[in-house]
């Protein structure tokens, strides 16, 4: 059973955060330098590239999100180190200067005037400093309220909102009196729960603030729609796996906040929460996305419910799958940590799935590899809010 | 065995739960929200995950899941009837 007095061990960080993953990463700040990037990880074994396809010329808002969530995956605090490259030296400064805030070594590196191969040299001798440094860190015993939870189900059936999203649920309604920091987010994911989320909005102004970020997504939606959007949203697969309609999709959704807890803000995408308790973020429902929005917040470990069998897994975060559809934990078994489909037969009750899903999260915590990680899943996917200049 | 997951006694559509269910099969729904069982025969064959009617819905009504509104019916759907894409639809987009 869980109480304020459960431990996990993991890495307290310079800035006194704490991290269950003690990466050494090398991240890219735009599509140009991904390839210098995975050459240093191919020389420096222990540490990780993190590529992605974005970064020139972007402006404006769109450009602000890309270096908050870069500078955020950097700050993580499943990062030990990061060694940052960039096509030119003054945007890799920026991200340099902006993960240096956590007090975590960073070196940014530019490749004009240098070229990849002097760049790979440069960066890879930090690099291997860097990896050796952080292999001696240890681990350490920290309270549950270091503890940085995020959720997001995916590729989700009836039986998500039937017991894999009510089990995370019950989860966090028994985190959040601990303390721990928690967020959900999937904005146009609850059309048609959004009275039910504003009904458990902790104050006047929080309420206010949802129903803001859920309408101003809804006009969106209005003003690119050629459709009702089926087979968007929801997806294919859902609809494969007996979902109907937004709605019904939505209410299964919202299982994920259980029964009590408040939602205590709104985040904008990547945003950092500032105190403990359920957090909402403006994000979107595509699971590799609002994973990695998850993060670039500061979130340590992530609990992704699926029906039909979302293989998703990040870089930086560990990806818990749990799943309530037999048929799923069945030919799937290889993506699966927590099979909670005893639920659907009364074998076991939401309190009993709750409490195990939270063992197989602290073991999680405390070093053991999701089947994501095992599997080398580590897709980082970079939120775009509209066309290039 | 349960056959179908109910979240709400209003609710006017089941979950099915398990693989393999044949039309002409009488089926076990556990109603989660006062622990209450129902019987209702099935009328097609539904993939686990699909929904069934609880009741007759008239096309055009508001179709009841977890007691809220999850679309309407866009054709009559018979008590123990697949409800799908191809009679319900969202009242949203």
């Amino acid at each position: 059973m869980i109480s304020a007095k459960t431990t996990f061990q993991g890495y307290r960080r310079e800035n006194g955060r704490v991290g269950v993953r003690n990466h050494v990463i090398i991240l890219p700040v735009d599509d140009l330098s991904n390839s210098a990037a995975e050459a240093v990880a191919n020389n420096v074994k222990g540490t990780l590239a993190i590529p992605h396809p974005y970064g020139r010329l972007q402006f404006g808002a769109d450009l602000d999100l890309h270096f908050r969530t870069l500078i955020g995956a950097g700050s993580n605090p499943n990062v030990a180190a990061v060694i940052v490259i960039c096509i030119e030296e003054g945007w890799a400064k920026k991200v340099v200067d902006g993960i240096a805030r956590t007090g975590k070594p960073v070196t940014g590196f530019g490749i004009e005037l240098h070229g990849d191969h002097d760049t790979i040299l440069r960066a890879s001798k930090v690099a291997k400093e860097y990896v050796q440094w952080a292999s001696e860190l240890q681990r350490v015993e920290c309270p549950i309220n270091d503890l940085w939870v995020s959720t997001k189900c995916g590729e989700s059936d009836t039986t998500s909102g039937c017991g894999s999203n009510p089990t995370v649920g019950s989860a966090f309604d028994k985190l959040e009196p601990l303390g721990v920091t928690m967020c959900f987010g999937e904005t146009t994911e609850i059309t048609g729960g959004e009275n039910i989320v504003a009904d458990r909005c902790a104050t006047p102004q929080v309420r206010e603030q949802w129903m803001k970020v859920f309408n101003r997504y809804q006009e969106v939606i209005n003003r690119h729609k050629t459709s009702d959007l089926s087979e968007s949203q929801p997806t294919k697969g859902n609809i494969a796996g007996g979902l109907t309609t937004i709605e019904e999709k939505a209410l299964g959704n919202i299982q994920k906040i259980g029964k009590k807890c408040k939602v205590i803000g709104v985040m904008d995408k990547a945003e950092t929460p500032t105190r403990p308790g359920l957090w909402f973020m403006d994000s979107s429902s595509a699971a590799a996305e609002m994973v990695t929005l998850c993060a670039a917040s500061g979130y340590v470990v992530h609990l992704f419910p699926t029906g039909q069998g979302n293989v998703i897994g990040n870089p930086i975060l560990p990806v818990i799958k749990l799943t309530a559809n037999p048929r799923t934990a069945r030919t799937m078994t290889e993506h699966i940590d927590y099979d909670c489909s005893g639920l659907l037969q009364r074998q076991k009750n939401l309190d009993q799935t709750g409490d195990e899903l939270i063992q197989v999260m602290l073991r999680t915590c405390n070093g053991r590899l999701t089947a994501a990680e095992a599997l080398g899943h580590r897709e980082f996917v970079l939120t775009r809010l509209y066309e290039s200049a | 065995m349960i056959h179908i997951l109910v979240h709400d006694k209003k609710d006017t559509v089941g979950v099915i739960v398990v693989e393999g269910i044949k039309a002409g099969q009488e089926l076990t729904g556990w109603v989660m929200e006062d622990d209450s069982t129902i019987n209702v025969k099935a009328l097609n064959d539904v993939p686990i995950g699909h929904k069934v009617a609880l009741k007759d819905i008239s096309n055009g009504d508001t179709v009841i899941k977890y007691g809220f509104d999850i679309g309407k019916a866009v054709a009559a759907i018979k008590r123990g009837e697949h409800a799908h894409v191809h009679n319900m639809k969202t009242k949203r987009w």
